[in-house]
């Protein structure tokens, strides 16, 4: 009897052995039939939704657009729920990183997922491309070499905060500021640079102040606020709590009239679900798709034609081409030999990093050695009456600075 | 005399004399601080009090219900913030629908008198079938068990309204008579939170009335003290706990509504930090103790909306609110370290004995 239950684990271990794709060292082999595997890790509950949803449906077109094949084998996409937080970002990473077959993971949706995960998954030698954390840090050389693995086809905030205080010193010409974070990694470096480039320009910051996520009542944070007497207040949350920022910021006094700006990470309808009609005159800054070319316009007709609806966040087309920028990749490096294609995940990153001048939604896609590919179009938007009625944000650019 | 002392005082209770003594210096010294610098003038003070009231109230609600339950069970019902969510998520949808068909805007009373009826039947009913289907078939279990078993009636409840509902952002419409200001002694007050304290506190009356007036609410109390002496007297045992978690649940859902007037943003998860922060006011204010849960949220909304700015601020550290929580736990450990029953807590061995 024990001997059976032996022999029935070896089979079992043998069987398991089989099923999974050969790995040694970092190079992955496939067999005839088996799949390329790419592994998504974006948010797909909790209020921010539609920023991993979108991000899906960008990727899940752009494999449709590569011919759903790459040197003969079929491009599997699956993938886990980051949650837009550290432990979620840490759990999915872990569960993709136990996967031998990945070859590149795609996310996660926000930067403190991002953080958590990507050391996990660079660890067992995956590199990871991002179409939407724009938190500095990322990228940045001082962070050290589990970010090797990294690469983003998003802005990078040092940017977006940097137009953010221009348009409202230069702009709107206000120089009282205030802002507020949730103590996200994307949330607390945004508004770091805003403040120091508002600073910078000759404003005043009147308070940064900060909330948890998952705050609904922020009518005593924004009273304290109020003393300082802001004229405009800066709060580059997610939808949830910007959402509250933006319904309550009319209900303290001497707050009713300022001007509010938010950022990327709440720049979808869903915001105007959660903020009603008080988000009307408020501004956004978020990636300008008005100065996309054809290629945009038709990737909009195939996203109605496939899921008949329009896209719910801004991130959609970065994470077409960060998807685009993986498969190439692997197909500039992957070695055929007969039937088996051999991929070897380190010189898969390296060739990441040199991608020069690949065509993409986004504009023209060239990587530097941190891993920043983006060539970013920032554009402040300003919603109306009639896009809260319509349920959609604006799609024209307010305000850009090119 | 000095010799008796010392032998009752251990170094652990000198340990925590002085964590006690060192937090109340420096809540003084950031008070003291915090007003001589005069950030606030003093209708910040009274909106911060306002605002604090309003989501204290509304705590109050919930933790009766965890308080409740606690007297009759010995138990912590931690699937009641589900309890709390389910109401007011299915009570969305006949808002919206109301919304849509414009019968908010010209029935706004009865409307809302609808959408509280449907929200505090759903929660009711929730909390009347957890009670049946989770939590009777192990009420000789160890206590371990049945709390175990709340914490999966928790997930289970969340994932069965993400799966019914949907996981994304849903919010409740404006609904114009409950917007605005009114100026009360001069100053000025929003009319939700108005609304909400009036609401919560008329509730809680009905509801403290119910318990100390009524046969049922005597029968309760009967349970709470001995079940088997209660039995004995002829109290159908099963049945109050049955109407123990019915009148939970009806204020949790009534609560519920209330929060997302106030709040507008209703989603499956809803209920975790609202749970949390309620079963904390209950301790705060003496778990099994009606009255003290009502004060413990009250208390415990006051010092989130407060505290920060008033203690916080002059110590100069920044952005105090983010630490909100940080101070409403420290608050609910120093009640326990030094008044273990909680503020309005008895001492039960005391008077068993």
């Amino acid at each position: 009897m024990k001997n059976l239950i032996r022999v029935f684990i070896a089979i079992c271990f043998l069987f398991s052995i089989m099923a999974v794709p050969a790995v040694a060292g970092n190079v992955v082999k496939l067999e005839k039939g088996e799949p390329v595997h790419l592994a998504y890790w974006f948010v797909t509950s909790g209020p921010n939704t539609s920023l991993g949803m979108d991000s899906l449906r960008g990727a899940e077109i752009a494999i449709e657009d590569f011919g759903g094949k790459l040197k003969g084998h079929p491009i599997k996409l699956d993938g886990q729920d980051s949650m837009c937080g550290p432990e979620g970002g840490q759990a999915a990473a872990s569960k993709i990183a136990s996967d031998p077959s990945v070859i590149a993971a795609i996310g996660s949706s926000c930067s403190s997922a991002a953080k958590a995960g990507v050391p996990i998954l660079w660890k067992m030698g995956i590199p990871n491309v991002s179409p939407s954390n724009t938190a500095p840090l990322l990228t940045d050389p001082a962070s050290g070499p589990d970010f090797d693995g990294y690469l983003r086809t998003c802005h990078n905030d040092n940017i977006q905060g940097a137009i953010a205080a221009e348009f409202a010193y230069s702009q709107l010409g206000l120089k009282k500021a205030a802002t507020i974070h949730d103590g996200s990694v994307y949330a607390e470096s945004l508004q770091q640079v805003f403040s120091d480039t508002f600073v910078k320009l000759g404003g005043t910051i009147t308070s940064q102040e900060a909330v948890s996520p998952g705050d609904t009542d922020m009518r005593p944070v924004l009273t304290k606020i109020a003393s300082g007497g802001p004229q405009f207040l800066y709060y580059p949350m997610f939808i949830a709590e910007s959402g509250h920022v933006t319904r309550q910021s009319k209900e303290v006094s001497g707050l009713e009239n300022i001007a509010l700006m938010s950022a990327d990470g709440s720049f979808s309808p869903d915001f105007l679900k959660a903020a009603g009609k008080a988000a009307e005159g408020m501004y956004h800054s978020s990636p300008d798709f008005s100065a996309l070319g054809d290629s945009y316009t038709k990737f909009l007709a195939k996203h109605k034609a496939k899921y008949g609806m329009d896209p719910e966040a801004p991130f959609h087309a970065h994470t077409y081409d960060a998807v685009m920028l993986i498969l190439n990749a692997i197909d500039k490096v992957a070695v055929v030999s007969g039937d088996t294609l051999t991929i070897d995940r380190m010189a898969l990153n390296k060739a990441m990093h040199e991608t020069k001048g690949q065509k993409g939604l986004t504009g023209d896609l060239t990587c530097d050695e941190n891993g920043d590919c983006a060539n970013p179009k920032i554009a402040i938007y300003k919603t109306s009456m009639a896009d809260i009625k319509a349920g959609k944000m604006s799609p024209k650019p307010f305000w850009k600075k090119y | 005399m000095f010799q008796k002392w010392k032998d009752r005082v251990t170094v652990t209770d000198i340990v925590m004399w002085m964590i006690g003594g060192t937090m109340l210096l420096l809540c003084l010294w950031g008070s003291v601080s915090t007003i001589r610098a005069g950030l606030y003038t003093s209708s910040h003070w009274i909106d911060f009090c306002i605002f604090g009231l309003a989501q204290g109230s509304i705590y109050a609600l919930i933790a009766t219900g965890y308080t409740m339950v606690y007297g009759v069970l010995k138990m912590i019902n931690f699937a009641h913030g589900e309890v709390f969510m389910s109401g007011p998520f299915t009570g969305y949808f006949v808002a919206m629908a109301f919304w849509r068909s414009d019968f908010l805007d010209t029935h706004p009373v009865l409307g809302i008198i609808v959408i509280f009826g449907v929200a505090m039947f759903v929660s009711t009913m929730i909390a009347y079938f957890l009670e049946k289907i989770a939590y009777r078939p192990l009420r000789s279990a160890p206590r371990l068990i049945p709390l175990i078993t709340a914490i999966g009636a928790s997930f289970f409840l969340q994932y069965l309204f993400r799966g019914l509902y949907g996981s994304g952002i849903n919010a409740y419409p404006d609904i114009e008579i409950l917007e605005g200001f009114w100026m009360i002694f001069g100053i000025r007050v929003l009319k939700i939170q108005v609304i909400v304290i009036i609401a919560a506190v008329l509730l809680m009356l009905v509801l403290y009335n119910f318990i100390m007036l009524t046969k049922v609410g005597k029968a309760i109390r009967a349970v709470s003290e001995d079940k088997e002496a209660a039995a004995l007297m002829g109290i159908n045992v099963d049945a109050m706990i049955s109407t123990t978690f019915v009148i939970g649940g009806m204020a949790a859902g009534a609560a519920g509504v209330l929060y997302a007037l106030m709040f507008k943003q209703v989603h499956f998860f809803m209920g975790f930090i609202p749970g949390i922060k309620a079963f904390t006011a209950a301790v705060l204010g003496g778990i099994g103790n009606i009255p003290g849960a009502m004060l413990g949220g009250v208390f415990l909304g006051l010092i989130e909306s407060v505290a920060p700015a008033l203690f916080l601020d002059g110590l100069g550290i920044i952005a105090p609110y983010q630490l909100k929580d940080a101070i409403a736990f420290s608050m609910l450990v120093m009640v326990l370290i030094f008044r273990p029953t909680g503020i309005l807590g008895e001492r039960l061995s005391a008077k068993k004995a």
